[in-house]
């Protein structure tokens, strides 16, 4: 149905309905016709950034050895001169510090979780761990954005703009792609997040993910002047619609009603946004679930419980960004406060997804950019003033849903946590996994640009994890 | 297999050019080589290292046994590409090519059969300018567009009507609309002399000095110029000196040869002027990365592949990033050739982290800024304030030395006074909070050495908390105070120099870590040799930068007139302005591109006379309102049978609506300014807590150009923009609900529909101001049925603002400009609606 050969009158009564996103969506489809490759296990995915490189060894890759060895030097055969940050590259002393918490093996998987993660460790029977990823970036940036985008430079698609690229939207009135940026509440160990982490790189800029603001508006300029009522800026927007009805009369230029659908897009979000940052319908077992954080605005929790809600709404690629795990300082203070901000609310939503019966066809990922040193950074006698530096080398995500097998534990590093013993999974595979699930071969998925075929996973070998797969 | 595969990365050309072809002798650039570079040079190409089978097909002498003139269905080539077997065909399944259709493998065949010759890429041999009976650049163009439009089956539009003409290059010279007045005057201007209005009109938009300003919007987001450094601590640079260069450049036109070798080589030039070095900070727009943790040398390799990139880019219209790694897989581009440009710049004594903070507080200020910039720099600024400034320093000294002559004494102190911290930690908590950055030193700083690093910063805590050594701390803090506010009115111009030489060495893999065989300043082999004065004994950036706008360069007039051309149409000649390689797209209409280019570089480079022949040519002036047909047969305007209707840039929207509304401060040059922008946003994204501090008064209403751009956030309501991280030469245009929702509800755009209503208010008559607003707005008289529709939209919104005149103060009170009394508030706000309205219609918003 073509709106804008309609007459006036049911031009502009059926403008409150739909108009414009046939036309948007066609758009879409026209692109990426024949994605999927394959039938998807999983519809949408949920991206728990864990910003900063969350210590794999207290957390979940506990090691005798390093018990053992505690305050020894780290043998130089592990270190191999492998290049560190400036930050410990001139420490000449690199002595082992094992988990400072307590852990133990849960479930039927047996799976050691740090007790600083109680929540999390409930639930190990319905996550996947991988203990084995691996990476080259040392830094933040470059590791995240390797993560996030396949490449460690800037400016490449991130995950999110591929997938909608590739998949299209399947909600008329809120993005596809959204994010959302929460940190520590020390704000001591914190990143900063860079808007190409969820960029479009060179496919088109609508594809960028929408960041939703923990203050103010959730979406920039969202809400209606002060003075302007919903009621009167329909009618502004019915008489601008009437007008541009006649410039495409006169200028036949199909630009004119993909604006006509996008004012119209803009109109929804305003009711549609409000209504999904409204928790009042959410019942109070499911809030104490997230924890009291849940009511704070831009938490972590807040953003767990607005993850899942988005989902429900048909998002497709939710990236939840998180910062405060570079512990280089003061790790024994901060951690536990880190783990106690994120646990329950990580672990909230799957099992919200689950009760809901979403858990099947989504795919929740929970990790870092990087894991953390098995060796002290700093002083090894004082707890106050030590951490642990960066180490892309061997760390530990967990996935859940969306076609990952539950309730396993995949690969492994060696006896210090510094490399990987069994199963390497590099983040390029992790990228091709994710793909995967989606319904999308990760080999074929490309975007032409300036004369290459690019895709996701670049140009080094990457393969689908294959254990994983339920 | 075959079908499996995806198709949506087919080149387009190849799709455009299939029809035309077989009408036609088989052209080796136009038909051949971009389907060999497409599906074969990945693996049989320039790049040794990833030569399969040892065959390469983009030499003919080495490729010409694959085939057989006389029998070309026998050639070893077309069984290949015709094979059912997945192990004989090529591309291989593996290789993730698209298949070679039936009609390209037709095209080969007929290729074959006409004797399988190659050319020279078209874009690495100079242009030659071809021939047409025109003698000036508007009536070349249009001669070579009809040729093309003719052969596609166009003819051209009619012209667009003076006003909407004058609208759209007022838009591409200036950046803003015309006035009304303007508009009229301009309408009797052609009544009254015809086709000389035109040209009058041109001369006097090339002449106004908001056309440097347009133009350096532009040059602006290719040289990556921002405000601040990027990266996590994103601390502000002062060089916006060099964007002030920029825009006086173009408005005394100074010819594009000058303009580069200034920016590239201003240094090397004999005596050169302060503007000269100025010019040389295009090289030093880079992002800089000063993050702790982070290595100065692989930061320094960083920004000197930001150098030979953007140089790549911008000049030469190539993909030389490529290289940085490893050799072009399409263009005979060598990994070694990317590290000899690389050695041009690699003379700078920069520290590959930033050599000089201050923090400016100003004291009507709640914050303070945070600058950070690196050597070598030259501070901008006149004699008097440099004056102040030594004396400013002078001062500084003095006071540092009053605590300096004192020092063993305080260390003293200060070594009992931790002590006492670590004796009793109720007191300690007293003195340093357990939550303070410093408390983490108390206990295992090294007392006994005033040196330690910890200890350094327990003495400095020290002084700024015990009398007597607060006063004189104070002091000091006072008159460093007042040295970085005199600073700051002397920028610190991050410059070019060849200081520190050093040599340079291929990086394998692109790591600093890993260095491969020596290299020596030079250019590429397959492009004309660079020229190098006898008496020199290695090349330098001068002669990388003439080397550049020599005539013999093949590419960069090309890529300049590619990129203005671009400018004025949304779309150039050459659809991919950052790829003149072998992947890039072919030009839609090559004899122009290279008259153009020809003329550009014989004119002596002049950029007003080819903007001047552009807007005045008939391809130029042509309506855009055509049929729906022509729209059907060529939706992206590639043959040019209509003019250009395209959404303006959102940084042109943004000076529209405060050019319409009249808060347009006109203002020239000067440090950024930071207007209007949501709360919270530069927070969000900064460690070193970066505040946003709007702006007042006029300031708020500068155009877009004066932003402040921080490098991590751009300004909030620009959309389609660069990120200005690194060189980008590409548009973007999109359509998305957040664009729609920025023009609606931001203060910029909302104020202005407020104080353009009130200006409205003295002109009688409801339908005369509603013809003059939407004529103001889209250089069209407003029809009948417009008027109507405007009218029922002012009706319904003063009906409801009347209702509740509460609501209509509220509107009224959205930004900081004066609310005149001429209106009643109801009314005002009904207006306001209808402004709102005007500024967010299609035909506003595009040009």
């Amino acid at each position: 149905m073509n709106p804008l050969s309609l007459n006036r009158r049911t031009f502009l009564g059926s403008l409150s309905l739909s108009i414009g996103m046939p036309a948007f969506q066609n758009l879409l489809a026209a692109e990426t016709s024949s994605l999927p490759h394959f039938p998807p296990k999983a519809k949408r995915v949920i991206y728990m950034m864990q910003s900063g490189g969350p210590s794999h060894v207290d957390l979940f890759d506990d090691k005798e050895t390093l018990r053992k060895m505690q305050g020894e030097e780290l043998p130089a055969s592990v270190l191999q001169g492998l290049r560190q940050t400036t930050m410990t590259a001139g420490q000449k002393s690199k002595p082992c510090l094992a988990a400072a918490w307590g852990g133990s093996r849960r479930g039927e998987s047996g799976m050691w979780v740090s007790d600083l993660l109680p929540r999390t460790a409930e639930i190990v029977d319905d996550l996947c761990f991988i203990r084995s990823v691996h990476g080259e970036q040392i830094n933040h940036a470059p590791a995240m954005t390797q993560m996030l985008t396949g490449n460690n430079l800037p400016g490449r698609p991130s995950i999110g703009a591929w997938l909608t690229y590739g998949l299209g939207s399947m909600a008329d009135d809120l993005p596809s792609f959204v994010v959302m940026t929460s940190q520590d509440q020390q704000g001591s160990c914190g990143q900063l997040f860079f808007d190409y982490y969820w960029g479009a790189g060179f496919l088109p800029g609508k594809y960028q993910g929408v960041p939703f603001r923990g203050a103010g508006d959730p979406v920039l300029y969202l809400s209606n002047p002060d003075g302007v009522s919903r009621e009167a800026r329909r009618e502004m927007l019915d008489g601008l619609a009437e007008m541009n009805h006649f410039a495409h009369q006169r200028y036949s230029d199909p630009e004119i009603e993909t604006r006509v659908s996008q004012y119209e897009m803009a109109f929804q979000m305003q009711a549609s946004v409000p209504e999904l940052t409204n928790f009042s319908d959410e019942p109070q077992s499911v809030l104490e679930m997230y924890g009291p954080d849940v009511h704070r605005k831009g938490s972590y929790a807040y953003n767990c419980l607005m993850a899942r809600r988005l989902a429900e709404r048909g998002t497709r690629y939710i990236q939840l960004m998180h910062a405060g795990w570079d512990q280089h300082g003061n790790l024994p203070k901060q951690l536990p406060v880190q783990c106690e901000d994120t646990d329950a609310p990580s672990a909230a939503l799957v099992k919200d997804l689950k009760a809901r019966g979403m858990l099947d066809d989504t795919l929740v990922i929970w990790g870092g950019e990087f894991g953390r040193t098995p060796f002290v950074q700093g002083d090894i006698n004082n707890p106050n003033a030590h951490g642990r530096d960066h180490h892309p080398r061997a760390f530990t995500i967990w996935m859940a849903g969306g076609g990952v097998k539950p309730g396993t534990v995949y690969g492994s590093s060696d006896e210090f946590a510094f490399h990987v013993a069994e199963d390497p999974v590099h983040v390029r595979d992790l990228q091709a996994t994710l793909l995967h699930l989606c319904g999308i071969d990760h080999e074929r998925f490309t975007h032409r640009h300036q004369g290459l075929d690019f895709k996701l996973t670049g140009v080094e070998p990457a393969s689908v994890v294959k254990g994983i797969l339920a | 297999m075959k079908n499996h595969h995806l198709n949506a990365c087919v080149p387009f050309f190849v799709v455009t050019f299939l029809s035309v072809a077989a009408a036609e002798d088989v052209s080796f650039n136009r038909d051949i080589r971009p389907l060999l570079s497409d599906r074969c040079y990945y693996c049989h190409g320039f790049d040794e290292s990833h030569r399969e089978a040892g065959l390469r097909l983009d030499l003919r002498e080495e490729a010409e046994h694959v085939w057989d003139v006389d029998s070309p269905d026998d050639s070893d080539l077309m069984l290949r590409i015709t094979s059912d077997d997945p192990d004989e065909v090529m591309p291989p399944p593996s290789a993730h090519k698209s298949p070679i259709t039936d009609d390209e493998v037709a095209l080969i065949r007929r290729w074959i059969e006409q004797g399988a010759e190659y050319e020279p890429h078209w874009a690495f041999v100079a242009p030659v300018r071809p021939d047409t009976d025109a003698t000036n650049t508007s009536d070349a163009i249009d001669d070579f567009v009809a040729r093309k439009l003719a052969t596609k089956g166009f003819r051209f539009a009619a012209p667009a009507s003076p006003a909407k003409w004058l609208r759209r290059v007022t838009f591409d010279l200036l950046g803003v609309p015309p006035t009304v007045n303007e508009l009229r005057l301009f309408r009797k201007a052609v009544e009254e002399h015809g086709d000389a209005a035109y040209s009058d009109a041109v001369d006097r938009l090339l002449a106004s000095p908001m056309f440097g300003e347009r133009m350096a919007i532009d040059w602006l987001d290719v040289a990556r110029f921002a405000d601040t450094n990027g990266f996590q601590n994103d601390a502000y640079r002062m060089n916006w000196p060099w964007r002030d260069w920029v825009i006086d450049a173009f408005n005394k036109n100074k010819p594009f040869d000058e303009f580069t070798i200034e920016q590239l080589a201003g240094d090397l030039l004999e005596d050169p002027t302060e503007d000269q070095l100025i010019a040389t900070a295009f090289n030093r727009n880079h992002m800089i990365q000063a993050e702790g943790g982070s290595i100065p040398e692989e930061n320094r390799a960083k920004n000197n592949f930001d150098r030979v990139e953007t140089t790549g880019t911008a000049w030469l219209g190539l993909t030389v990033g490529c290289c940085q790694c490893h050799d072009h897989k399409f263009d005979p581009l060598k990994q070694t050739d990317y590290y000899s440009l690389l050695s041009f710049f690699n003379q700078i004594s920069e520290s590959g982290m930033t050599s000089k903070q201050m923090n400016v507080k100003r004291p009507d200020r709640p914050f303070g800024v945070k600058y950070a910039v690196d050597k070598p720099y030259i501070s901008v600024g006149s004699d008097e304030h440099k004056q102040q400034l030594a004396d400013a320093g002078a001062k500084v000294a003095a006071a540092r030395k009053q605590l300096e002559t004192r020092r063993d004494e305080y260390v003293v102190e200060a070594r009992t006074w931790v002590q006492e911290i670590r004796d009793d930690p109720v007191l300690g908590a007293e003195r340093i909070k357990p939550s303070e950055y410093v408390a983490r030193f108390v206990h295992n700083a090294d007392l006994d050495n005033p040196k330690d690093g910890g200890f350094k910063q327990l003495i400095e805590t020290f002084l700024k908390c015990v009398e007597p050594w607060k006063s004189i701390q104070d002091e000091i803090s006072a008159e460093v105070a007042r040295e970085s506010l005199l600073q700051e009115k002397i920028p610190l111009v991050m410059v070019m120099r060849d200081d520190q030489p050093r040599e340079t060495f291929v990086l394998l893999r692109g790591n600093y870590e890993t260095p491969g065989e020596q290299v020596s300043p030079t250019t590429p082999d397959f492009l004309p040799p660079l020229s190098v004065d006898e008496n020199l004994q290695r090349p330098t950036r001068l002669d990388l930068a003439q080397w550049l706008v020599s005539s013999e360069n093949p590419l960069t007039s090309r890529v300049t007139v590619n990129r203005y051309w671009q400018l004025m149409f949304g779309r150039g000649l050459v659809s991919t302005p950052d790829d003149f390689g072998l992947q890039g797209a072919l030009p839609t209409h090559p004899d122009l591109l290279d008259w153009l280019a020809v003329e550009f570089r014989e004119s002596g480079w002049d950029v007003k006379a080819l903007l001047k022949g552009i807007v005045l040519s008939r391809t130029y002036r042509q309506s855009a309102m055509v049929d729906e047909e022509v729209i059907a047969k060529d939706p992206h305007n590639e043959w040019l049978a209509r003019g250009s209707r395209l959404r303006l840039d959102s940084r042109l929207l943004r000076d529209q609506a405060l050019s319409l509304s009249g808060l347009l401060n006109t203002k020239i040059g000067g440090p950024p300014v930071a207007p209007y922008q949501p709360g919270g946003i530069w927070e969000a994204m900064s460690l070193n807590k970066n505040h946003y501090m709007q702006d007042e008064g006029e300031d708020l209403y500068r155009r877009s150009l004066y932003t402040v751009w921080r490098r991590v956030v751009a300004p909030a309501n620009f959309f389609d923009v660069p990120s200005r991280q690194s060189c980008l030469v590409t548009l973007t245009r999109t359509s998305t609900p957040l664009h729609a929702l920025t023009t609606l509800n931001d203060t910029t755009y909302v104020e202005a529909a407020r104080v353009w209503a009130s200006s409205l208010a003295t002109i009688e008559g409801e339908t005369e101001r509603l013809s003059q607003l939407f004529f103001a707005a889209t250089a069209r008289p407003l029809e009948p049925d417009e008027l109507a529709s405007l009218r029922g939209s002012l009706e319904k919104a003063r009906h409801r603002f009347e209702a509740c005149p509460d609501e209509a103060s509220k509107l009224l009170s959205i930004g900081e400009a004066p609310v005149t009394e001429d209106l009643s508030a109801p009314e005002h706000a009904a207006w306001t609606t209808i402004c709102l309205l005007v500024l967010n219609l299609d035909e506003t918003l595009c040009k």
